[in-house]
């Protein structure tokens, strides 16, 4: 490999031909995959969980040993090419109880940077990452973002012409995030080739090129340009439908020509299918005051329609419930709740009303307070101070009674993963005072509507990761609560899952039941009546999502910003703010 | 895209394996300073069992309590009496019927009672010496067998001294039986508990502790960032082996210490000899530990496979507490397994008796060659890759 390399491989640092790996499930982790890393390039690595994006990032640096195919490193295997590759697994690879200096050192020793080399770097490094005022901190106490930074750090010391990131925007707010790839853009410009993962699918939109990726198949490859330029046109804005906004999604997405919709505050946003005109106003018949606009195509919408569409507006699940009958009491009141740990105040002056029948969405960073206000109103925390109620039952004389009235789904996969599906539905049952005649019928009922059957009785720990999602909600809404608390509930799945899951509140929701939301998805925020922001335990902006998107554009001046926009505007306010009050 | 891409080429090797090595063991350093439970387990922990083993736990016999039924007012009767008081071994509250004996057994306030019959004297008097009753408790064995032979033992005692009184001197034992014992004169307990426990601490330091640091490097994500840097796994191994193996020691030194000064334990061999065969047992032990942790990969399953694995062998089957003698024979074949059984004598040698090299290097050579086999199977179990 000396002197400038000619032909096919000009500029190629890693290159993978037909990798086949297989763990001994149904289907193999990876089916024959191709890839290809170029340097001074970001490559995206794309897809939701469970499609093998990590166990192909682990045969790339060579912990991994593909079943069929051929890895090339520079030119070798990627044993012999170690020192040429730097990778930050999915948890960093952290010694928490080594401090930041500590971690840099070891890592710069194990790749031979020379004595005289480490300082200067260590330098630039620190700087790049802003960590240098931690450098004595033990990486256990740094903040998530940080020790984002940290790792990604670590895999850098020795500048190697391969870095491999697993998933390092995960779990990370949208702030560090953006630092993050400001970070790796700047890597890019000294002639490193990135290989990037992630399960955001507008992080792919950021990269020079895509490999999309779903149970173990390539769905697509190629600048992400490509995959949205093939559906360009056929993306619309819909609006004028004041209140209406759900049904108008519905009646749009049972339409034919329509492959995919989502909620945008007060606009519906649609996907038309190939070898369909795109509808008029008239032809959408929605109202008279219906408008459509184009809208510009996403990566999502793509993914979407390699994945052959979304599901119908219709949810089987909202039909065959129960109509919550109206009330002017809210269904979840918080009032100035409070929650201190020790010194460490986790929530503070938490206040807000959401009325029965909407969804309500409880956003901010990871840390933030969004948990913490989770479960005072689960009733599984007690607050310091303030009250709420759920449901009508107020959390501080009747917390039992609040659990019984509504259904929880908790963050990731919180079912009993050595019991079959079957018996998950029967202790769900159980739980929720469900006896004889009617706990058999609540089963079969959502047995039938999410499909569960065939699978029951499988053990759900080894559930496709759509069936688990799916009996996660059928055992949080057996007993048809009026109030559905759901944490985190999409994070990971793919488009099409989180497009099914969203259709059944929505449909809920029409029905009369009230949701309380945490997520870190900023377009699922888009689905909620009412958003509050939470952060460093405070409340920092309410209201619905087109205020809050408004208002980020008064403070930066940005044409149509999007919700992350808006939450990184606010955030950054608040930041402002506080360093105002702080310096007076 | 190839139009701009700039050429690139593979980095060279630059790093050394003792320098990897020593930026591993400086970690490991770090580590070991800064997590209290290593320090529990390599200090805390041994000098309470120590503690535990030098004073509280004796499995030398002490007074235990009884009662003493006494029915015959005879000037016999009354020396056997005071011979029982006398002894070391009982704490004797002396009654008049057996009813209030009976009672102070339910209560668990004695755990037996000797009955003196009524016409004990008069028969003693007549030259045919009246049996004497000993009631025990047999809730615990070894106290009841213990009580009735040492109640035996100081009968046979009076009755000899009555003999000599009365000029009988001939009915004596014939051979006279003068005991000496080598090496514990005292024959206390603790003499041989002590290196039991230096034992059980260089199994925790050397096994347990040495399983639980790996396995937390699988655990936290750390040993598959480790795996994709130049290290190899040799230097991996070299940089947990040395650090605990000398963290081993040091307890060891600490243990020896604390032995002699504060328990004072005869320290009769040398300090090389206690040198070669603390550092031959941690080879097995450490040996051990690796493997458990490359193999689970779990801190819980490996705290859990040491303790079964290793602890409970050195505590049970290294004739620690329990003979091998007396153990049945399959049980002491298995004995034959367990590495701290050839540690316990070569322990007990440099400590009671001194540089016995017959005995000493034999035992040696076979901690050895388990140590040898134990790293064997770690090498076979750890390899560079995340393929289960």
């Amino acid at each position: 490999m000396s002197g400038p390399a000619t032909g096919p491989n000009v500029g190629i640092v890693a290159r993978a031909d037909g990798i086949v790996k297989d763990f001994g499930g149904e289907k193999p982790a990876l089916g024959g995959v191709d890839i290809l890393v170029a340097s001074g390039k970001v490559t995206g690595l794309v897809g939701p969980d469970g499609a093998g994006k990590t166990t192909l990032i682990r045969i790339l640096a060579g912990l991994m040993t593909p079943k069929q195919g051929t890895v090339d490193i520079l030119g070798a295997a990627p044993a012999q090419r170690l020192d040429s590759i730097g990778y930050m697994p999915q948890r960093f690879g952290l010694y928490e109880d080594l401090t930041v200096r500590e971690n840099l050192v070891l890592y710069a020793e194990l790749r031979g940077l020379s004595k005289d080399a480490q300082e200067p770097v260590f330098k630039r490094l620190l700087e790049f990452t802003d960590l240098a005022r931690f450098q004595r901190r033990p990486a256990g106490k740094l903040s998530g973002g940080m020790k984002q930074k940290l790792g990604l750090a670590c895999a850098l010391v020795s500048t190697p012409p391969l870095l491999l990131l697993d998933e390092p925007g995960v779990g990370v707010d949208p702030i560090s995030r953006r630092e993050l790839w400001a970070m790796v853009a700047e890597l890019t410009r000294e002639g490193i080739g990135v290989l990037w993962s992630t399960a955001y699918l507008d992080e792919a939109e950021l990269c020079d090129s895509v490999y999309l990726l779903s149970e173990g198949e390539l769905l697509f490859s190629g600048p992400p340009a490509d995959l949205t330029g093939a559906i360009a046109d056929r993306v619309i804005s819909v609006t004028g439908f004041a209140d209406r906004r759900r049904l108008a999604l519905t009646r749009a997405l049972d339409r034919d020509d329509v492959i995919d919709g989502t909620l945008q505050g007060r606009a519906i946003r649609l996907l038309i299918g190939a070898g369909h005109p795109v509808p008029d106003a008239a032809a959408l018949d929605l109202g008279p005051e219906t408008k459509v606009a184009p809208a510009p195509a996403r990566f999502e919408d793509g993914f979407i329609e390699k994945l052959g569409g979304g599901p119908d507006g219709t949810s089987v699940l909202a039909a065959s419930y129960r109509e919550i009958p109206p009330s002017d009491a809210p269904a979840i009141e918080a009032r100035a709740l409070t929650r201190r740990f020790g010194e460490f105040v986790a929530a503070r002056d938490v206040s807000f009303t959401v009325p029965r029948g909407q969804t309500f969405g409880l956003l901010g960073p990871n840390g933030a307070g969004k948990s913490t206000t989770f479960k005072m109103l689960c009733g599984l925390l007690t607050p310091t101070s303030g009250s709420g109620s759920v449901a009508g039952f107020d959390l501080r004389h009747s917390a039992a009674q609040a659990r019984g009235a509504l259904g929880y789904m908790a963050q990731k996969f919180s079912l009993y993963g050595d019991l079959s599906v079957g018996q998950n539905l029967d202790f769900f049952a159980g739980a929720y005072d469900l006896s004889g005649s009617d706990a058999r019928e609540a089963i079969e009922r959502v047995t039938e509507i999410f499909e569960l059957g065939t699978h029951f009785r499988r053990n759900a720990g080894t559930l496709p990761l759509g069936f688990k999602q799916r009996l996660a909600l059928a055992c949080a809404v057996m007993h048809q609560p009026s109030v559905l608390f759901l944490d985190e509930p999409t994070s990971g799945v793919d488009p099409v899952m989180r497009r099914e899951f969203w259709t059944h509140i929505n449909g809920l929701v029409r029905r009369g039941v009230t949701v309380l939301v945490t997520t870190h998805f900023m377009d699922e925020a888009e689905y909620c009546d009412q958003v509050t922001l939470i952060y460093r335990s405070q409340q920092i902006a309410s209201g619905p999502p087109d205020a809050l998107k408004a208002r980020a554009g008064e403070l930066t001046g940005a044409a149509d910003p999007t919700m992350e926009d808006a939450f990184i505007a606010l955030i950054e306010a608040s930041d402002a703010d506080r360093e105002e009050a702080e310096a007076a | 895209m190839s139009d701009e891409a700039l050429p690139i080429e593979a980095a060279q090797p630059q790093g050394t394996p003792i320098r990897r090595l020593l930026a591993l063991m400086a970690k490991e350093y770090a580590q070991i300073r800064r997590d209290p439970s290593t320090f529990v387990i390599a200090f805390a922990m041994p000098m309470l069992l120590l503690f535990l083993f030098g004073y509280a736990v004796s499995l030398d016999p002490r007074a235990t309590k009884i009662a003493l039924v006494v029915q015959d007012e005879s000037a016999e009767a009354a020396r056997l009496t005071q011979a029982y008081a006398r002894s070391p071994y009982f704490h004797v509250r002396v009654l008049r019927s057996v009813q209030p004996a009976r009672d102070l057994m339910m209560k668990d306030e004695i755990r037996g009672f000797i009955v003196l019959p009524p016409d004990f004297g008069v028969a003693m008097a007549r030259g045919r010496p009246r049996p004497i009753q000993v009631v025990t408790d047999g809730t615990q064995p070894n106290q009841a067998t213990f009580i009735s032979s040492y109640a035996e033992g100081v009968r046979a005692n009076w009755a000899m001294s009555e003999m000599e009184a009365r000029g009988l001197r001939n009915i004596g034992p014939p051979i006279d039986v003068s005991q000496r014992v080598w090496f514990n004169p005292g024959l206390q307990s603790r003499f041989f508990l002590v290196p039991g426990s230096i034992a059980i601490v260089m199994t925790m330091i050397g096994t347990l502790l040495t399983a639980l640091v790996v396995a937390r490097e699988w655990e936290r994500g750390t040993m598959e960032a480790l795996m994709a840097t130049p290290m190899r796994m040799t230097e991996f191994i070299a940089s947990k082996v040395l650090p605990y193996f000398l963290l081993g020691l040091a307890s060891m030194a600490l243990c020896t210490l604390i032995a002699v000064v504060m328990f004072g334990l005869p320290f009769r061999g040398s300090i090389l000899a206690l040198l070669l065969i603390a550092s031959a047992f941690l080879l097995p032990a450490l040996g051990l530990g690796l493997f458990i942790s490359a193999t689970t990969k779990n801190q819980f399953v490996a705290s859990q496979m040491a303790l079964f694995a290793s602890f409970l062998p050195t505590f049970l089957l290294s004739g620690f507490i329990f003979e091998i003698a007396s153990m049945p024979w399959p049980i002491q074949a298995l004995t034959y397994a367990v590495p701290a059984r050839y540690l316990i004598p070569a322990l007990q040698t440099v400590f009671m008796a001194g540089d016995v090299w017959a005995i000493i290097l034999p035992n040696v050579g076979i901690m050895l060659l388990f140590g040898f086999f134990f790293f064997f199977l770690c090498f076979r179990a750890t390899r560079r890759s995340l393929d289960a």
